[in-house]
C-alpha cells in the first residue's frame, strides 16, 4: 500500500464521505437517536444509580454473561465438526447439511422457542442454554469452515511427517490457524446469545430472566424507565466489548495463513476421520430433531393427524385471539420483509462500498474510520431490540410524516436487524476482489466510478442476492422488535404465533405450529436456493463472521 | 521522444522505492527494466502508468506533462505478470473490455477481437471461460487485452515470470516477434536478462531504487558501468589489466578485446570467460558442478580464486590440475 505521499484527489475524498454519510445518518436517525433518547429519559428520572447499585442488577447481568457464554461454548463445540463436514469432507449430502445447518439461524425465535418447549415443557435454564446454542450453530460451523476450507493442508501433512499423531497435528496446527475464525464466530454468537429476547421469553418463564428480557418487562410492564436504561447501559457496554474483540480477531484473519482453492482440501475421511463425520452427522441430527417435530406437532391433535391448524390459518383463531386472519398476518409479514430488505439493500450496499474503498484508500485516517465504520454497522446486533423500539416510540414523532403510525415503522426496525447481516456477507467478497483487476480495467480506460461498474458490482452480484435474500428470511422471522412495534391490527406471522400461545384452546395451538410450519418452509426454501445460487465460485458466504 | 521520465522519486513512507529515475524511450521501441526483486523496477513501471503516487519528478508523453492525467486516461496498456484476466467475462469479452472503454461500436468488437487472437496465436478461443486456461494461453489473452484498445504505449511488469522454462522461452520469441512487427512501444520490467535481450532494444539496469546504466543491450552486455551492475550481468570475478593496441596483459595472461581504449582497464570475467585448454594459466580445481551445456569450474590460481568452464563431457574433480586461457566472449569491460 502506498502511502500519501503524493497528491489527493479531494474530490474523490469528499464523494466518498458524502456517500458515507448515507448509511451514518441512518444509523444516528434510526438507532442512535432512539436509544440514547431512551437512555436519557431514564437518567432524568433518577434512580439509575439505585438500579446500579443493586446486587440484584448485577446478579442479573451475571446470569445474562454465564448463561450466553455456555449457549456460546456449547455451539463452538456442536459447530466444529460440522465445520469439518463441510469444509474438508467429499462424501454425497455435504451440500444438503450445509442448507440444512443454516436454517435454525434464520427460523424465527418463537418457533425455537415452541419447538424446545414441545420438549421440555417446563422450561429452565438447559433448554435456554441449548436453544441459544441451537441457532448459532451454523454461524460457528459456517464462519469456520470458510477458512476451514481454504486452509493449505500440507501444514498439516508437514506435521505429520515430523511424527505428530492426527490429534496433534490437529491441536498444534490446525486449531490455531482457525483460531481467528473461531474467536469471530465466538464472538458474534456470544453476542446474539447475550441479546436473545424471544428464546428466553419463552423458555425463561418468570424465573429465569436475562438483561434483555429484563429490559423487557421493566419498560413496558413496571414502566420503570430508569431501570431499562440502567440494564441498557450495562448491556451496551459487554456489547462494544464483544465486538471489539471480534473486530481485532477477524483483522487476524484477513492477514493469516497461506490459503487455498477450496476445491483441492475436501477428500474422503479415512480411518479416524469418520469419529468425526459421526460427531457432525450427530449435531445435525439434534438440529432437525426440533424441526422435524414441530412439523409432526402441526399436524397432530389429541384426535389423531388434522390439517385443522393449517385450515384454521383462514381464521382469527379459538374466539378471536387475533384481530386479523393468520393469512393476512403472513400478508403483513411478507409486506414488512419486504421493505426491510429493501432498505437494508441500499443502505448495506452503501455501506460496504464506503467501507472497501476507505480501506482500499492509502491515508491512516481513512482506514482507522472504515473501521470504526465497521464496528459501528454491528451495534444494532448486540442493542436491546426493546430498546430500540421503544427509543422509536419516544422520538419519530419529531420527523415528518410520523413514522410511529406508519406501516413503515416495522420495516425500519426490521432493516436495522439485517443491515449488519447485509453488511457482513457483502464486504469480506467485495473485499475480496483482486485490486490488480481494477487497475487493468483502469489502464483499459475505465474511470474509477466505471471500475466500481464493470469489476467489482458483478463479481459481487451472486453475493448481494445471497444477501438480500437472507436478510428477507431473517427480517420474516425477526421477532424483538417486531413484536413491540406492530400495532395490533397488524401483527406478523411471528407476532401472531406469540399471541396464539399465550391464549387458551386447542386450536389456538395447532394454528401457531401450523404457521410456523409455514415460516420454516419459507426458510428452508430461501435457503437452499440461496446456498446453490448465491454462492462465489463454489463458495457461499452466508452465515459467515 | 514518445515517453520522458525525468528525476522521478517514489516513497513508500520514508523508503524512497525510486530515487531520481531518467528515462527515455522513442517511438517504437522497446525498453526494458532489468533489475533483481527489490531494485524498484515495478515501482518504476506504476508509476508510470499512474497507479503509484508520485513524490517528485515528472512523467511526461511527447512533451506533455501527465501528473493531473489519471490512469484510465494516459492510454498506457498493462500486461501484469499474472494476467489478471476478469474471471466473470470469457476471452472475447475480456479482450473487447477496453474497446468498450474507449467507445469503439460494438460492431467493430468482433473482428479486432479475432484480429489480436490471431495475433498472439489463440484464434478460435473467443468464447472460452478465462478459468479454462493454460498459464501461457492466460497471458496471450491478457496481452492480447491490453493491445486491444490500441495504447500509445505497452507496459509490461514480469509478463513471462510465471511460466514455466520450455514456456517462458517459447513466448519471448513469440512476443519479442509481435513487438517488432507491429512497431509497438513498450517498456518491459523483468529480472531476467535472456528475457530482456530477446524482447528489448534498449536496456536500463536498476539497483536499490536507482537506474545504474542505460544503453543498447550489446554495450550494456559489453561495457556494464560498475561492478554492481557487472555481477547482475553475469560476471563473477574481475580482474585489472594494462590495455595496449587491442590486447588487455592481465595476471592470467593476454586478451585480445577490440575497442579498448589503452590505459588500465577493469575486465569482468563470466564463467566461459575462461576455457580449460592445453596450455595457458596453471591452477587447481576446487569444485566442479555438472551443468546442461558445460561442466562448470572453481579454480584456484595462486592467490586467486576464478570460475571457468569445460565442456560438457570433461570430467574434473576438487584438486585436478587444470590449464586456462580466457575467451573473449565471455569477458566485459567494466566502467
Amino acid at each position: 500500500m502506498a502511502l500519501a505521499h503524493g497528491r489527493v484527489i479531494p474530490a474523490r475524498t469528499v464523494g466518498l464521505t458524502l456517500l458515507g454519510l448515507l448509511p451514518v445518518a441512518f444509523l444516528v436517525v434510526f438507532f442512535a437517536w432512539p436509544v440514547v433518547a431512551i437512555v436519557g429519559r431514564g437518567f432524568s428520572a433518577g434512580g439509575v444509580d439505585t438500579v446500579l447499585g443493586d446486587p440484584q442488577t448485577w446478579r442479573l447481568a451475571g446470569f445474562t454473561l454465564v448463561s450466553a457464554a455456555a449457549s456460546t461454548v456449547v455451539a463452538v463445540l456442536a459447530g466444529l465438526p460440522v465445520a469439518y463436514l463441510l469444509a474438508r469432507v467429499r462424501l454425497p449430502g455435504v451440500g444438503l447439511a450445509r442448507t440444512i445447518v443454516l436454517v435454525p439461524f434464520v427460523l424465527p425465535t418463537v418457533v425455537v422457542g415452541l419447538a424446545f418447549r414441545a420438549i421440555w415443557p417446563d422450561g429452565g435454564v438447559l433448554p435456554l442454554v441449548l436453544a441459544n446454542a441451537f441457532f448459532n450453530v451454523a454461524v460457528v460451523s459456517r464462519t469456520v469452515a470458510g477458512l476451514w476450507a481454504h486452509l493449505d493442508p500440507r501444514a498439516t501433512e508437514a506435521a505429520r511427517a515430523l511424527g505428530a499423531s492426527p490429534w496433534r497435528a490437529f491441536r498444534s496446527v490446525t486449531l490455531p490457524a482457525l483460531g481467528p475464525a473461531i474467536a469471530s464466530a465466538a464472538a458474534v454468537v456470544f453476542l446474539f446469545c447475550a441479546t436473545s429476547f424471544g428464546v428466553v421469553l419463552i423458555l425463561g418463564g418468570g424465573d429465569y430472566r436475562t438483561l434483555e428480557t429484563e429490559i423487557y418487562l421493566r419498560t413496558v410492564d413496571l414502566l420503570d424507565l430508569s431501570g431499562a436504561s440502567a440494564l441498557s447501559l450495562i448491556q451496551f457496554a459487554a456489547v462494544v466489548a464483544t465486538l471489539v474483540i471480534g473486530a481485532v480477531a477477524r483483522r487476524k484473519r484477513e492477514n493469516a495463513v497461506k490459503l487455498k482453492s477450496a476445491k483441492i482440501t475436501a477428500r474422503r475421511p479415512r480411518g479416524g476421520e469418520w469419529w468425526t463425520v459421526g460427531a457432525a452427522v450427530a449435531v445435525i441430527g439434534l438440529l432437525v430433531t426440533p424441526i422435524v417435530a414441530l412439523l409432526v406437532e402441526s399436524v397432530s391433535t389429541s384426535d389423531g393427524w388434522s390439517l385443522a391448524g393449517y385450515r384454521a390459518l383462514n381464521t382469527t383463531g379459538e374466539n378471536d385471539s387475533l384481530q386479523i386472519s393468520g393469512w393476512l398476518a403472513a400478508k403483513n409479514s411478507l409486506a414488512a420483509a419486504t421493505d426491510a430488505t429493501l432498505l437494508a439493500m441500499a443502505v448495506g450496499l452503501v455501506a460496504s462500498v464506503v467501507l472497501v474503498a476507505l480501506r482500499r484508500s492509502p491515508g491512516r485516517l481513512a482506514r482507522g474510520m472504515g473501521e470504526t465504520m465497521d464496528v459501528a454497522l454491528m451495534l444494532p446486533l448486540g442493542v436491546s431490540a426493546v430498546t430500540v423500539g421503544f427509543g422509536y416510540l419516544v422520538t419519530l414523532d419529531a420527523l415528518p410524516g410520523d413514522l410511529r403510525t406508519s406501516p413503515l415503522l416495522v420495516p425500519f426496525a426490521q432493516a436495522l436487524v439485517i443491515i449488519p447481516l447485509v453488511v457482513r456477507m457483502i464486504l469480506p467478497v467485495l473485499r475480496a476482489v483482486d485490486i490488480r483487476l481494477r487497475q487493468a480495467a483502469a489502464t483499459l480506460g475505465a474511470s474509477p466510478a466505471r471500475v466500481w461498474r464493470e469489476i467489482d458490482f458483478p463479481l459481487v452480484a451472486r453475493s448481494v442476492v445471497a444477501a438480500a435474500g437472507f436478510g428477507y428470511v431473517v427480517a420474516l422471522g425477526e421477532f424483538g422488535a417486531t413484536s413491540f412495534l406492530a400495532r395490533p391490527d397488524a401483527p406478523t406471522l411471528p407476532v401472531a404465533v406469540a399471541t396464539l400461545i399465550s391464549r387458551p384452546g386447542q386450536l389456538n395451538n395447532q394454528m401457531a405450529y401450523a404457521a410456523c410450519a409455514l415460516l420454516m418452509v419459507v426458510t428452508v426454501v430461501a435457503v437452499a436456493l440461496i446456498d446453490r445460487f448465491g454462492s462465489v465460485r463454489g463458495r457461499s458466504t452466508v452465515g459467515e463472521f | 521522444m514518445a515517453l520522458t521520465v525525468r528525476d522521478l522519486t517514489v516513497h513508500y513512507g520514508p523508503f524512497a522505492a525510486v530515487r531520481d529515475a531518467r528515462l527515455d524511450i522513442a517511438d517504437g521501441e522497446v525498453l526494458a527494466l532489468l533489475g533483481p526483486s527489490g531494485s524498484g523496477k515495478s515501482t518504476l513501471l506504476r508509476a508510470i502508468t499512474g497507479l503509484e503516487p508520485v513524490s517528485s519528478g515528472s512523467v511526461s508523453w511527447d512533451g506533455a506533462d501527465l501528473a493531473e492525467v489519471p490512469v484510465h486516461k494516459r492510454e498506457f496498456g498493462l500486461v501484469f505478470q499474472d494476467g489478471q484476466l476478469f474471471p466473470h467475462r470469457d476471452v472475447a469479452a475480456n479482450i473487447a473490455f477496453g474497446l468498450r472503454m474507449h467507445g469503439v461500436p460494438r460492431e467493430r468488437h468482433a473482428a479486432r477481437v479475432e484480429e489480436l487472437l490471431t495475433l498472439v496465436g489463440l484464434a478460435g478461443y473467443q468464447r472460452r471461460r478465462v478459468t479454462e486456461l493454460s498459464g501461457g494461453q492466460a497471458q496471450r489473452v491478457a496481452l492480447a487485452r491490453a493491445l486491444a484498445p490500441e495504447p500509445r504505449l505497452l507496459l509490461l511488469d514480469e509478463p513471462l515470470s510465471g511460466l514455466d522454462a520450455g514456456l517462458r522461452e517459447q513466448l519471448a520469441i513469440d512476443l519479442a516477434e509481435l513487438l517488432r512487427r507491429s512497431k509497438i512501444t513498450a517498456l518491459l520490467v523483468t529480472h531476467d536478462q535472456e528475457e530482456a535481450f530477446t524482447l528489448a532494444d534498449r536496456v536500463a539496469v536498476l539497483d536499490a531504487g536507482e537506474i545504474r546504466q542505460e544503453g543498447a543491450v550489446r554495450s550494456v552486455w559489453n561495457r556494464p558501468a560498475d561492478d554492481g551492475v557487472a555481477r547482475f550481468l553475469g560476471v563473477t570475478s574481475f580482474l585489472d589489466g594494462e590495455a595496449r593496441d587491442g590486447v588487455v596483459r592481465t595476471g592470467l595472461g593476454p586478451v585480445e578485446l577490440s575497442e579498448v581504449d589503452d590505459g588500465p582497464v577493469r575486465l569482468g570475467l563470466r564463467p566461459h570467460g575462461l576455457k580449460v585448454s592445453a596450455d595457458g594459466i596453471p591452477g587447481e580445481v576446487t569444485a566442479a558442478v555438472h551443468r546442461r551445456e558445460h561442466l562448470r569450474l572453481v579454480v584456484r590460481c595462486g592467490e586467486s580464486t576464478v570460475d571457468a568452464v569445460a565442456p560438457a563431457g570433461a570430467d574434473y574433480r576438487a584438486g585436478d590440475s587444470v590449464r586456462l586461457t580466457p575467451d573473449p566472449d565471455g569477458i566485459a569491460v567494466v566502467g
